[in-house]
């Protein structure tokens, strides 16, 4: 049995600040903190012996609420308060205003692996720990600190999770620590797994937010000035709330020039579970908050949120300075909306609902589109940075370790298909090996949606070394210059002669030359203040858009999403097909968040939702029954990412905004506004028909200093050449840039074949653990 | 007595494990097939399933195992995700598409899913979107999105399976023991009387849907369980052209066609009882059994005025359904007494019967509000009218204020919603985590008016529908 008094290192693992106990000392300041921890041969011994604890509380004044830690200033840190431009004096000075109140649930990950860790003495006082986390360096530091011994007594590892979505980011390290403390104490293995109901009890969810805002804006719409409160439910301990309030902070600009700001953010210290990172980081809160925002102000002007969107975008030469004073440079959002506008003849959806809703008294749709830009990288610039090891043995295998994690995003194999394509090499060629502390040290989180940015380019790197090595050989072997030696197709040409791989690798040992490389790679170009808020936090933005068709139910307040057409930007694809789940995932996922999942606790601060038969994610039939999911083509990347590839595990989360905004259409269709006091919009309401004060040519004057995008054609999973080309993309960097090639497609295939430059093409099918993936739980 | 049964094709005898052991833990602990998941251990997540071909059938079925007791597997076939494949490797179909349209991401779903749409191959259903969404809707993936595997579902189960199910049939036990737990299985009515008698503190465990979470989050160790789906009594469903009467052990998969030709509404409903994996296992007499306030077929049985056979020491005695429900998980049932089964009469001329779920979610929810109608409509007017509503009281109950309210008026969309104005004087709901309590009374007044104008066949009365 271990108590915070066994520990013999230190009863902390804050991931940011001091202070965050392993097991509660003294003070337990939620309900459902873990106190004790029981070793067992069995799961009944160690629950009948858990039975047999008696834990006496004095209870003490709890808070609950974030308006009463508002109040009562309790925060688990300080505030970050973000100012841009004279916010104050351009509200006094603006012609119109809206403010309100508005707030937002929370989300449980509900990953389907609970958090489990597995801990494994050995020699010499060492520990093994084998987690299901997204981040095996701070598992280690965690675990290394609660035992008290150096960092390289501990090595993690992890072959992959059952799903993390942000949950097992700082959380699993609790979990690691309390199987170590078992494995240190008893000398014996010891695993720890979290039954459903405990796991969704002591582990931290996305923040639910309040916002109060007020916001000044002419007669056209367009903002002079806001003035944002974010209240965050942070919990009883910061945890990540800095980075994720930081990145909410980073987002309630949305595609929106803002050029006056005041974003006040309070991390507000709740007797709750601290919440944490999940999937978006705070900009679904942040977007969330200025959607509203817009909203509010079309109503008031009764014009279209889309009018009002309209002269408030980000330009692309011009007013293209966020509220954090970073110039955006690759702003495609314009452009990117009205091509999905016209592809899904926006205009003609629009009449339709118009015309359901005219014939319907108790079923009424609503139509909303949702434009998104996110930023990439770690709003933490020391995060940004990956290492990779690569190693080739003299019969060709390679074998590839780098320090991102794998919960399903496909994040392995699109780090193999870098290592495959700088080699020219088949993908079946290349081993993926578990992540391991001690082959990449000092890793970040795989999160932030920058796994392949920033791993994919360490893996880049690796090999780049060990190919120039293996180039040198090659050219003394062929008696030619090194710009003459050609890797291609699983071959190392020198004009017509030429080797195998496998046969250039052992000619490299024979030459003894080293064949193993570790790579690594930082993200240029970052900096952040973060005391005052300001700098250059994110490399580069993705973009997309989603147009949500919803019907509610105005009897029963039952809604379905009936239709969603997506448009995301994912510069250059490393992988259609994983990004196309990516994108789906993400999507209903967001769904979720804003219909079905709603988070209960009870007025002791007990959670009352803590499994599936309470907590309701989506579904297969919650899934739009039309979801045309399209990826915007010909868009790599303006920065120089591996392969002019873009994240996309948490962009495309936000577009689901769409359904909460469609269900807001759909209540104005039914009340002429939503109800007062669930949306907290405070502003006069009027009704969808009562348009008026539209200035049409506010929108095209942005529309034409866009820079147009490239041809952009639909790209749909029901469109055969998509079906076709999404199975198995193999994607390259070059000179001009990225490009595709297909393995399926027998037009390309011949384009191919005919054109030497080009690589040789491989499949890229993702790797499938279907039916006896073995997880980490045996 | 050992529990026999085969496991991916091998025959089991088992003797040496607790009879109600979930066939989860017993499949990882005791043979380390941990491809089958853990995800929630309440059967709601269907990371767990696994098809079972029960004794005496020859259909495969999925059910969650961690739900089901090996005590229950006696004499039936279990399938697990290891045994799909075939011997030379190949994958099975559902597998196979699975990774062809990429329906895996990290995977711990996945082998749930593939159960599932196992068990849908071999329906011999004609699939469709309804189907597919109908057979997964107890499995949970929080990574795809859906779209890839309702794709995986219709590449692979749309052509249904060539190879049939061999019949299980094997000696089975009527009791098993193992440490100080027993598990009775008797045969027939007067046998389980008997054991009801000699253990009047057992539980009774029928297909285990909600008994079951006793054992896997419960961890109870009951020293006698009784279960009751191999009473040959209890199994039977009797259609008459007056009268339904299902066993209390016959399962709701079992039972559903008869309710489908009978009242189209109430079958809808079932259909939203859990997933194919409860359905396949629950049982109708469970669900009253229980006397759980949110139980969604009491609400429609009372509105059809069904009743329940009881039998006891002293004899059968009948009793109609709204009587058995006392107060909050309390019923009529005596200490020596089991349900033997629910008689329902079916509709006469004039009758219609709507039963309406509303819960947060479409599939495998359990309501925040049912309300369940049987109006008698002559010339307009309501002539009878037995309405009851689940979800707004400590026990299902009749809205008696609002059946009273309507009787002897027309039938108009004023008057279902004046009278639905009632519900309020009928019911007092509480605010819990499904819904508060205005919201409930709200809901309750206006499903009369989706009453009327479903009656009424006005547009589309359901967002599901569309």
């Amino acid at each position: 049995m271990v108590t915070a008094t066994d520990i013999p290192g230190h009863n902390d693992i804050g991931p940011i600040f001091d202070g965050e106990p392993v097991l509660a000392s003294g003070i337990v300041d939620y309900a459902g903190a873990p106190v004790v921890a029981i070793g067992a041969e069995t799961y009944d011994q160690g629950l009948a012996a858990a039975a047999l604890v008696k834990i006496v509380y004095e209870e003490l004044p709890a808070v609950l609420e974030i308006e009463d830690a508002l109040e009562q200033e309790l925060y688990t840190y300080p505030p970050q308060i973000m100012t841009y431009g004279d916010p104050e004096t351009a509200i006094a000075g603006a012609a119109r205003k809206v403010a309100g109140e508005v707030r937002c649930g929370g989300q449980d990950h509900f990953y389907l692996e609970s958090n489990i860790a597995l801990a494994v003495p050995r020699d010499d006082g060492d520990l093994d720990v084998f987690s299901s986390t997204q981040h095996p360096s701070e598992a280690q530091h965690g675990v290394a600190h609660t035992i008290g011994v150096p960092t390289n007594a501990v090595t993690v590892e992890v072959r992959r999770m059952g799903g993390g979505f942000g949950g097992k980011e700082s959380q699993p390290t609790i979990i690691a620590a309390i199987a170590a403390l078992l494995a240190n104490q008893t000398g014996r293995p010891a695993k720890l797994r979290l039954r459903r109901d405990d796991d969704m009890i002591v582990t931290g969810k996305r923040h639910d937010f309040l916002f109060r805002y007020t916001a000044g804006f002419d007669d056209d719409g367009r903002i002079a000035g806001v003035d944002i409160l974010m209240g965050m439910r942070s919990g009883n301990v910061a945890d990540l709330s800095p980075g994720v309030l930081a990145r909410a902070l980073c987002h309630a600009d949305n595609c929106y020039y803002l050029p006056n700001a005041v974003l006040r953010g309070y991390p507000c210290k709740t007797n709750t579970v601290s919440n944490t990172a999940f999937r978006g980081f705070g900009g679904p809160q942040g977007m969330l908050v200025i959607e509203l925002i817009l909203e509010h102000i079309a109503r008031e002007l009764g014009v279209s949120l889309d009018d009002v969107r309209g002269v408030n975008y980000y330009g692309t030469d011009e007013r293209n300075v966020t509220p954090y004073q970073q110039t955006v440079k690759d702003n495609i959002i314009v452009p990117l909306v009205e091509q999905l506008k016209s592809e899904i003849d926006f205009d003609g959806m629009s009449r339709a609902v118009d015309a359901f809703n005219a014939s319907h008294e108790t079923l009424k749709k609503g139509l909303a589109l949702m434009p998104v830009k996110f930023g990439i990288s770690f709003n933490t610039p020391k995060l940004n940075q990956a290492g990779a090891l690569v190693h080739v043995y003299t019969d060709g295998s390679v074998h590839l370790n780098h320090g991102g994690t794998e919960m399903g995003q496909g994040l392995f194999t699109k780090v193999a298909q870098v290592v495959a394509s700088t080699f020219q090499i088949d993908l079946d060629n290349i081993k993926i090996s578990a992540t391991r502390t001690d082959k990449v040290p000092n890793t970040s989180a795989t999160a932030a949606s920058s796994g392949s940015d920033l791993n994919g380019m360490a893996a880049l790197n690796a090999s780049e070394i060990i190919k120039g090595r293996m180039t040198d050989v090659a050219a003394a072997h062929f008696g030619v210059d090194r710009d003459s030696i050609a890797f291609r197709a699983n071959r190392i040409y020198a004009g017509n002669e030429s080797v195998s791989f496998s046969e250039l690798a052992q000619m490299t040992y024979d030459e003894r030359q080293s064949l193993s490389a570790a790579g690594y790679y930082s993200t240029p170009g970052l900096h952040w203040d973060a005391a005052k808020l300001v700098g250059n936090p994110f490399y580069y933005f993705t973009y997309g858009a989603a147009v949500a068709e919803v019907v509610i139910d105005t009897l029963t307040g039952e809604s379905r999403v009936l239709r969603a057409d997506l448009l995301q930007d994912v510069g250059s694809s490393l992988n259609p097909a994983i990004d196309l789940g990516q994108i789906e995932g993400a999507f209903v996922q967001g769904q979720g968040w804003l219909t079905s999942e709603e988070l209960v606790w009870d007025g002791q601060g007990r959670l009352m939702t803590h499994g599936p038969s309470t907590y309701k994610i989506p579904g297969s039939r919650d899934v739009p029954p039309v979801f045309n999911v399209h990826l915007l083509e010909d868009a790599p990347n303006r920065f120089p990412t591996v392969f002019r590839s873009k994240a996309v595990g948490e962009p495309p989360l936000m577009l689901a905004i769409s359904v909460w905004l469609a269900i807001s259409r759909c209540r104005v269709a039914n009340h002429g506004s939503p109800p007062s006091g669930e949306t907290g919009c405070t502003g006069d309401a009027r009704s969808h028909s009562e348009r008026g004060g539209r200035h049409p040519d506010s929108r095209s004057e942005l529309t034409d200093t866009a820079k147009p995008l490239r041809s952009c054609s639909k790209v749909s999973r029901h469109d055969p050449v998509f079906r076709a080309n999404a199975c198995a993309y193999y994607s390259a960097a070059r000179a001009g840039g990225a490009f595709f090639r297909c393995i399926r497609c027998p037009r390309t295939l011949t384009n191919s074949a005919i054109s030497p430059s080009w690589p040789m093409l491989i499949t890229v099918r993702r790797r499938s653990w279907t039916s006896c993936c073995a997880s980490l739980a045996p | 007595m050992t529990i026999n049964f085969s496991l991916n094709g091998e025959p089991c005898q088992e003797a040496s494990v607790a009879p109600t052991k979930t066939v989860l833990e017993y499949l990882r602990e005791d043979h380390g097939l941990t491809g089958t998941k853990e995800g929630c251990a309440e059967g709601d997540c269907g990371a767990c399933s696994v098809v079972l071909v029960r004794n005496g059938t020859d259909q495969r079925v999925a059910v969650n195992s961690c739900l089901l007791t090996v005590g229950q597997l006696d004499g039936a076939d279990l399938i697990t995700v290891e045994g799909l494949s075939e011997r030379n490797g190949e994958l099975e179909a559902v597998q196979q598409a699975v990774v062809t349209e990429d329906g895996t991401q990290c995977g711990f779903c996945t082998p749930g899913f593939v159960m599932a749409l196992h068990a849908l191959r071999h329906t011999g259903e004609t699939v469709t979107e309804e189907i597919i969404h109908d057979a997964l809707a107890g499995n949970l993936c929080r990574c795809t999105g859906y779209r890839s595997i309702v794709d995986a579902a219709r590449s692979a189960c749309t052509e249904p399976a060539e190879n049939s199910t061999p019949r299980a049939d094997r000696e089975t036990g009527e009791w098993h023991e193992f440490g100080d737990e027993k598990f009775l299985a008797p045969r027939t009515l007067d046998d389980l009387l008997a054991a009801r008698l000699a253990h009047p503190d057992a539980p009774l465990l029928s297909g285990g849907t909600d008994l079951g979470l006793s054992f896997s989050k419960g961890r109870k160790h009951f020293p006698v369980t009784i279960f009751t789906q191999d009473v040959s009594e209890l199994r039977r469903i009797e259609n008459t052209a007056t009268t339904l009467t299902i066993g209390a052990a016959a399962t709701y998969t079992e039972a559903l066609p008869f309710v489908t030709a009978a009242w189209p509404s109430f079958a809808t409903l079932i259909r939203r009882i859990g997933s194919r994996q409860i359905r396949n296992v629950g049982t109708i007499g469970g669900n009253i059994g229980n006397a759980s306030p949110i139980g969604d077929t009491p609400p429609c049985l009372i509105a059809l005025d069904a009743k329940l056979h009881l039998h006891g020491q002293n004899g059968p005695r009948d009793i109609p359904l709204e009587d058995y429900f006392l107060d909050y998980r309390k019923t009529d049932l005596a200490a020596d007494e089991v349900i033997s089964a629910v008689e329902i009469p079916k509709l006469s001329d004039g009758q219609v019967f709507r039963a309406y779920k509303v819960s947060k979610r479409y599939d495998q929810d359990i309501s925040a509000v049912i309300g369940a109608f049987r109006l008698t409509i002559k010339d307009n007017i309501v002539t009878d009218a037995r309405i009851a509503f689940g979800g707004m009281a400590a026990t299902p109950k009749r809205a008696v204020k609002c059946e009273a309210g309507l009787i002897g008026k027309a039938w108009t969309e004023d008057t279902a919603r004046d009278v639905g104005e009632l519900i309020a004087e009928d019911f007092a709901p509480i605010d819990d985590h499904r819904a508060s309590a205005a919201y409930r009374v709200r809901v309750g007044t206006n499903l009369f008016v989706r009453l009327f104008r479903d009656l009424a066949g006005q547009d589309a009365t359901d967002v599901v529908t569309l």
